[in-house]
């Protein structure tokens, strides 16, 4: 089959299975949460708790009076016209919420990526080249000490140090929000450049945890393909270093690194939900911390469904540059079953 | 241990010297099922353990790690009723005991937010509320060894089953596990687990630890499965094949001694995840409650409740609990990043005290350096 076909319809089949997991969750919910929410409500106004029930229970993505084949298909296509429900936290609904904030968690995550990578393999491959080397050594202590650091340490020390520091620095990398104020969004200068600046230290709390690691692994792998046949053959056939750093051992370390950037990428989108609420930076992730606070169950649903389409994209697109790369993939060759 | 001549004299008068030996051997043989005892371990405990203590990432990691676990038990001895750690402190006159975590009644003022070093009933100071920094500090470490142990043995073992037999079997088997594999590392971990501790609500940290890694082992899966499936195509596991071996002992005695360094590797990275997300989940406010259980609750009453960043002086309440995060998180990473010499057969016979024959041609191509 064709790989690309192939690809597709596995990338197809994790999001309905995803969408299942969510409805089963949600599905599970229902009943003690709407009672939590219908106090949390009745609490602040006095309003008829049984109104409110009502209005609550309209505004889930299906009925939880219905039988569980009724709910899972009044869900599904619900989310197919692209209706995540309604959210009483925003007060607005889920799919609006979120569209708005999905583009600002995915600049802060493709910041970080792009910065982890491009420091991470171009650290490894000199420090690979200098095995042994002080800068060698001492770019590794480094690495295993930041990588030590769980990433919202060092969010904390990253607002510690811009805190404490001088004005020119605090206006420069604001510790909180996502775009400067009195600002209209748009494809302004003052716009991109504000929205750049505040998602530099989100960016930076995973780069300065995340790199050490990749670095690490980049070297090893440098190392052993520099002790690799072919690399001698093609320096006895006398190729230009630039042509074997590049073609013959470049390419070939940093293939395996291919799990670590899929893997990366998960785990990024994954913890915004924890780096969005320090920064108070109003992405997917900040919303998830915020319907987790109320108990509001369509925008929690809304956020992980959303949150995980992010990862099979770019999964997705991450798996197809690989094949670009890496011919051997698509053959599929696995062998005979035993 | 040798049968001494003087008891096989008592026992047996011997007519030759044949017999006498016939017995001896016997004997010998008992004996050497449990010099085989010893001797295995011997291998298995004694000689990884020299190895691992030459490496100076692992000597590190180890003495770390002890720490945490003695104090944990200790802190847990405690919780459990038995005051040893506080019977031993008064002894020596120590103004600082170790109490529950949680905020005082009728506290006075001069027990808020007071500063490190400045009372020593309050080593590390105390939060606006009263509650003592060093042991919430102390009181957070048995339940995250708990959570740790279970996330990482259950992580473990679901991947190196589901990535031996993906790998080894092929087929179908394979297509649907690997299928399942790519579906639980597409999801994002953090968030699944937070909604399913959101509907869950666990107490125990058991639970808490196999929840965080629900899908963590799909990632170690996946790179079991693929040096399986370099292992299966070797010369020895198709000897094994041929002589009609059943398939899971394959697994268990020519696969899986193979996969140990990775196996390892990952039991520390999964542990890793544990420490960071059980701190997220508790920072974010979805697991405890009223008490200082865990750093990450520290964190949260440090950043969202007391504003440490914001004013002034009040940083060390944030400072505090990153120390015990980072020092258990650095721990990890240098048994994972020392382990991988514990699998090398060559280093670990060295340090055994045996002499290897090393070919010859080996010492040619890697020069000792």
């Amino acid at each position: 089959m064709n790989w690309y076909l192939k690809r597709t319809g596995q990338a197809l089949f994790t999001l309905w299975a995803v969408v299942t997991v969510a409805f089963v969750l949600a599905w599970n919910v229902p009943g003690s949460l709407v009672d939590h929410m219908v106090d949390r409500i009745v609490q602040n106004s006095n309003v008829d708790p049984e109104i409110v029930r009502e209005s609550i229970e309209s505004r889930l993505m299906f009925d939880p009076e219905a039988s569980l084949l009724e709910g899972y298909l009044t869900y599904v296509s619900a989310l197919l016209e692209g209706d995540l429900g309604y959210s009483f936290v925003a007060g607005q609904d889920v799919s609006t919420t979120l569209a708005e904030a999905v583009p600002w968690t995915l600049l802060v995550m493709s910041l970080a990526t792009l910065g982890m990578f491009a420091i991470s393999l171009a650290l490894g491959a000199i420090m690979a080249y200098r095995e042994g080397s002080w800068f060698d050594i001492a770019n590794t202590f480094v690495g295993i000490v930041t990588t030590s650091v769980p990433y919202f340490v060092a969010a904390f020390l990253l607002i510690l140090w811009v805190g404490y520091s001088d004005a020119p620095i605090l206006e420069l990398f604001p510790p909180r929000g996502r775009r400067p104020p009195r600002v209209d969004p748009g494809f302004t200068v003052a716009f991109v450049w504000g929205a750049l600046r505040h998602a530099v230290l989100p960016a930076l709390s995973y780069l300065i945890t995340g790199y050490g690691l990749l670095a690490l692994s980049m070297r090893g792998n440098s190392i052993q393909t520099l002790g690799e046949d072919y690399v001698r053959v093609a320096e006895l056939r006398g190729l230009s270093s630039r042509r074997i750093a590049l073609r013959y051992v470049g390419r070939n370390a940093v293939l395996p690194l291919y799990t670590s950037l899929l893997l990366s990428i998960g785990f990024m989108l994954g913890s915004s939900v924890v780096l969005e609420q320090i920064f108070q930076y109003h992405g997917v992730g900040y919303w998830m911390y915020e319907a987790i606070d109320a108990t509001d169950v369509p925008l929690m649903m809304g956020t992980f469904i959303v949150i995980t389409v992010c990862v099979v994209i770019a999964t997705f697109v991450a798996d197809v540059t690989y094949s670009m790369l890496d011919p051997r993939i698509k053959s599929g060759d696995q062998g005979e079953a035993y | 241990m040798k049968r001494t001549d003087d008891d096989a004299g008592d026992d047996d008068p011997r007519t030759d010297g044949g017999t006498g030996e016939m017995f001896g051997d016997s004997e010998i043989t008992a004996v050497t099922r449990r010099q085989r005892a010893r001797e295995t371990f011997d291998e298995s405990v004694i000689a990884p353990f020299k190895v691992a203590w030459a490496d100076w990432r692992t000597k590190v990691a180890l003495l770390i790690l002890g720490g945490f676990v003695a104090t944990a038990l200790l802190v847990w001895l405690h919780q459990a009723g038995y005051t040893l750690l506080n019977d031993a402190l008064r002894l020596f006159g120590s103004p600082w005991e170790l109490e529950a975590p949680r905020s005082p009644v009728g506290i006075t003022d001069e027990r808020r937010s007071v500063r490190p070093f400045e009372n020593w009933q309050y080593p590390l100071g105390t939060f606006d509320n009263g509650v003592d920094i060093l042991s919430a500090l102390l009181w957070a470490t048995p339940s995250m060894l708990q959570m740790v142990l279970a996330g990482g043995v259950f992580s473990t073992a679901m991947a190196t089953a589901v990535g031996t037999v993906s790998g080894y079997k092929g087929g179908t088997v394979e297509s649907v596990l690997n299928t399942i594999v790519d579906i639980a590392m597409s999801i994002p971990g953090l968030p699944l687990v937070v909604v399913l501790v959101a509907i869950i609500r666990p107490s125990s940290p058991y639970v808490i630890g196999v929840l965080i890694t629900i899908n963590v082992w799909a990632g170690l899966a996946r790179t079991i499965h693929s040096q399986v499936l370099s292992l299966r195509e070797q010369s020895y596991v198709e000897a094994s094949r041929t002589m009609g071996i059943s398939t899971p002992q394959i697994i268990r005695t020519d696969i899986l001694p193979n996969l140990m360094p990775y196996i390892t590797v990952n039991f520390v990275y999964a542990a890793r995840r544990v420490v960071y997300d059980s701190i997220a989940l508790y920072y974010l406010g979805l697991l405890g409650g009223g008490m200082a259980e865990n750093w990450g609750v520290m964190l949260d009453w440090a950043y969202n409740l007391y504003n440490a960043l914001t004013v002034s002086g009040k940083a060390y309440m944030l400072l505090a609990p990153m120390v015990p995060i980072v020092a258990l998180s650095m721990a990890l990473i240098l048994l994972s990043q020392g382990t991988d010499r514990l699998f090398n057969p060559r280093v670990r016979t060295r340090h055994a005290g045996e002499t290897v024959q090393e070919d010859d041609t080996d010492r040619e191509v890697n020069p000792p350096a």
